[in-house]
C-alpha cells in the first residue's frame, strides 16, 4: 500500500486496533454471560455485584436434563455415597432427581432438542433439494416471465410469519397437522424454499454452461449432465445453502409458538415457557440456551466466507 | 470445429427433453409455494370479510368490509402502527450508525481480521427468542449486569412503559448492527484505494473524505441494508414479544398474534393480516428493485 503514512496515521491505526478489540469484547459479553451463567452455582447467578469469578460446575446441565424435586430433609449419608457423581451434584443443590424404572426421569429439554433437530434437518433437506433443481431450471432454461416468478418466490419469504400462520393454523386443524413434526417441517420448507432458490441460482449461475454443453456433446443426457457435472460443481453452494436453511429453521420461533405446544415443540418456544414455571433458575435456562446456540456458533464459523451472500439472498457475492 | 453440434438438439434426442426437465425442476417448487403460501392467503382473504372466531362453534357471518373499517378506525391499531414505526426508526437507525461505524473501524489491516469479523457476526445468527429471553436477565432491575455496570440502581428497563421499547431496540441493535457492518465492509472494500491516496495528497479532511468519497460509494449497499432491516423491523415479533409485556412495546405483529391466537378474533385478524401484508409487499418490491440494481453493478 502506497498510502501516505505519517506518525499520526500510525497512531490512529493502533488506536483503531485497540478499539476493535474493545468493541468485540463488548459485543460478545452477553454471549459470554450466557456461557458463564450455565456453569454457575445457582445462588451465584443473580448476585449483586454480578459474580465473575467462581468455581465452574456442571450442575446446571444435570438439572437441565432431569426432572427434580426439592429435598424436604437432607438425604442420608449412605444414599448420598451410593449415588453416581451427577446425582450427588443435584443432592448438593438441595434437590432430588426423580426416578423411573431405576433410571433418572428426563426433563422435557432433550425431547424438545430432538424435535428441533428432526424438524430443522428434514425441512433443510426438502428446501435445498427442491431449491437446487428449481435454481438450475431458472439458471439454464428460458422461462417466460422468469423475473416475475423469481419475485413471486422471494415474496413468499418476506411474509410475516403471523400472517401465514393464521390460515395455516385453521387448515392444519382440519387435517390434524397442529403440533406435529410434519406440520412444522412443511412450514419451514416453504419458508426456506424461496431463500434456497435465490441462493442456489447465484451459485449455479457461476458454473460455466460450457461444462454441461461439453458433456451433452459427449453423449450425456441433460439429467446425467445435471447430476454428474453441475451438482458436484455446486457442492460448496449446496452446503452453504443447507447450513443457512438449517440455522433459520433451528432459530424459528413464531411458527413454532403458534403451531405446536408439546409433541412437536422446538427449543425456541420451550425455553421461554420455562420462565414462568416456579422460581426461575437462570443457570438451567443458560445451560439450555448455551447447548442450543453452540451448533449455530459452529456453523457461523464454517460459513464465514459465504455470510454476505447468504444474508443478501445471493445478490452480493464478492 | 465439426464435432460441435447444437447441444440443445443433441439432448432432445436422448433422454428427457429440456422442456420436460425444465417443468419437472420448476413446477414442484411453484406448486408447493402456491399450496402452502398462496392458497392459505386466499383462504384468509375470504375470512377477512367474515365475523368468525376459530375458538367458537358460531357460524361465520359475512360482514363485508366491516372488519377493515373497524380496524382502520380503531385508535389502538393506529397506536400499534405508531409503536412499530418508532421501533423501526430507533432500531434500524441505531443499526445503521453502529454497523457503519464498526465497518469504518474494521476497514484497515488488523491482525486476525477475518476471525474478529466472524465473532462480531455471531449475534445476528442466533435465535432472537432465546437471546431476547436472556437479555431479560441482563436488564433485570435487581441483579442485572447492565444496571450494575452503569450504576443505574434499580432502573426498570423492561417494565417502565416509557423505556421498554428502547430497551428492546437496544437488543435489536446489538443483534443486527453486524448485518449492516457486513454489507458496509463489502462496500468499503470496493472503494478504489487511489481515491484515498489522492485525497491524502490533497490534504482533504477526514470529514470530506468520508462524506465525498466513502459514503457515496458505499451508499448502494447501505441502502440495501436499510431497506432489508426496515422490512425485518416492521415484521418484528420474537424479540419484543419475549422481552416485554408493556402495551408500549406492542408492535403490529404482536397485536396480530394476540388478535388471532389469544382473543380468537379470526375474521378480524385475517383483515389485519392483509393490511400488514400489503405494506410488507410494498417494501419487498422496493427491496428487490435495489437488490437487482446492486446485482447489475
Amino acid at each position: 500500500m502506497a498510502v501516505v503514512t505519517s506518525p499520526a496515521h500510525k497512531l490512529l491505526g493502533r488506536v483503531a486496533v485497540v478499539a476493535v478489540i474493545l468493541v468485540t469484547l463488548v459485543v460478545l459479553s452477553p454471549i459470554y454471560w450466557i456461557a458463564s451463567t450455565a456453569f454457575k452455582p445457582r445462588q451465584l447467578a443473580t448476585t449483586v455485584p454480578p459474580t465473575v469469578f467462581f468455581k465452574p460446575e456442571l450442575t446446571p446441565f444435570i438439572k437441565l436434563f432431569t426432572k427434580r424435586v426439592q429435598l424436604t430433609r437432607p438425604v442420608d449419608q449412605a444414599t448420598y455415597d451410593a449415588a453416581p457423581w451427577w446425582e450427588k451434584r443435584v443432592y448438593d443443590a438441595g434437590e432430588r432427581v426423580l426416578k423411573v424404572g431405576g433410571g433418572p426421569q428426563l426433563s422435557a429439554y432433550p425431547s424438545r432438542f430432538l424435535n428441533s433437530l428432526i424438524i430443522a434437518i428434514s425441512s433443510t433437506l426438502a428446501a435445498v433439494g427442491m431449491g437446487t433443481i428449481t435454481a438450475y431450471g431458472f439458471s439454464r432454461f428460458r422461462i417466460a416471465g422468469a423475473d416475475d416468478l423469481l419475485f413471486f418466490i422471494l415474496s413468499t419469504r418476506m411474509l410475516p410469519p403471523v400472517v401465514v400462520a393464521i390460515p395455516m393454523f385453521l387448515m392444519y386443524r382440519v387435517v390434524g397437522l397442529v403440533d406435529t413434526h410434519l406440520g412444522l417441517i412443511i412450514l419451514y420448507t416453504a419458508f426456506n424454499l424461496s431463500f434456497s432458490v435465490w441462493l442456489m441460482k447465484g451459485f449455479i449461475d457461476e458454473i460455466p454452461k460450457e461444462y454441461e454443453e461439453a458433456a451433452l456433446v459427449d453423449g450425456y443426457t441433460r439429467l446425467q449432465a445435471f447430476f454428474r457435472i453441475v451438482l458436484p460443481e455446486a457442492a460448496t453452494g449446496i452446503a452453504a445453502t443447507a447450513v443457512f436453511c438449517f440455522i433459520s429453521a433451528w432459530n424459528e420461533y413464531a411458527f413454532a409458538l403458534m403451531m405446536t405446544n408439546r409433541d412437536a415443540q422446538t427449543v425456541p418456544p420451550f425455553i421461554p415457557s420455562q420462565l414462568g414455571s416456579g422460581i426461575t433458575d437462570w443457570t438451567v435456562i443458560a445451560a439450555g440456551t448455551l447447548l442450543f446456540l453452540l451448533p449455530v456458533a459452529l456453523f457461523t464459523f464454517l460459513l464465514r466466507g459465504q455470510l454476505l451472500r447468504g444474508v443478501t439472498f445471493g445478490a452480493i457475492r464478492k | 470445429m465439426i464435432t460441435r453440434l447444437d447441444a440443445g438438439s443433441a439432448a432432445v434426442a436422448r433422454g428427457l427433453s429440456d422442456l420436460t426437465i425444465r417443468n419437472l425442476f420448476i413446477l414442484p417448487t411453484i406448486a408447493f409455494l402456491i399450496v402452502f403460501n398462496i392458497f392459505p392467503l386466499i383462504y384468509s382473504l375470504g375470512y377477512s370479510f367474515y365475523s368468525y372466531s376459530a375458538s367458537s362453534n358460531v357460524e361465520a357471518l359475512f360482514v363485508g368490509l366491516q372488519n377493515y373499517r373497524d380496524l382502520l378506525s380503531d385508535p389502538n391499531v393506529w397506536n400499534n402502527f405508531t409503536v412499530t414505526a418508532k421501533y423501526v426508526l430507533v432500531s434500524v437507525g441505531g443499526q445503521m450508525i453502529v454497523g457503519f461505524g464498526l465497518a469504518l473501524l474494521l476497514n484497515r489491516p488488523i491482525p486476525f481480521k477475518g476471525f474478529i469479523t466472524t465473532l462480531l457476526l455471531l449475534p445476528m445468527m442466533m435465535s432472537a427468542a432465546v437471546i431476547g429471553l436472556f437479555w431479560q436477565l441482563l436488564y433485570s432491575p435487581s441483579w442485572g449486569v447492565i444496571n450494575y455496570i452503569f450504576n443505574l440502581g434499580d432502573f426498570a428497563w423492561l417494565s417502565d412503559p416509557d423505556v421498554a421499547l428502547y430497551a428492546v431496540a437496544i437488543t435489536d441493535i446489538w443483534m443486527w448492527s453486524p448485518f449492516v457492518m457486513l454489507l458496509s465492509l463489502a462496500g468499503l472494500s470496493a472503494v478504489p484505494k487511489y481515491l484515498y491516496e489522492a485525497a491524502a495528497i490533497d490534504r482533504a479532511s477526514a470529514w470530506y473524505t468520508l462524506t465525498r468519497i466513502t459514503l457515496p460509494l458505499v451508499a448502494p449497499l447501505l441502502l440495501i441494508a436499510l431497506i432489508f432491516r426496515t422490512m425485518e423491523g416492521f415484521k418484528t415479533f420474537d424479540l419484543a414479544f419475549i422481552m416485554s409485556t408493556q402495551p408500549t412495546t406492542e408492535l403490529i405483529a404482536i397485536r396480530l398474534y394476540k388478535l388471532a391466537f389469544q382473543e380468537w378474533q379470526t375474521g378480524e385478524s385475517c383483515a389485519l393480516a392483509y393490511i400488514v401484508l400489503i405494506m410488507v409487499l410494498a417494501i419487498t418490491n422496493i427491496y428487490v428493485k435495489y437488490l437487482n440494481q446492486a446485482k447489475a453493478r
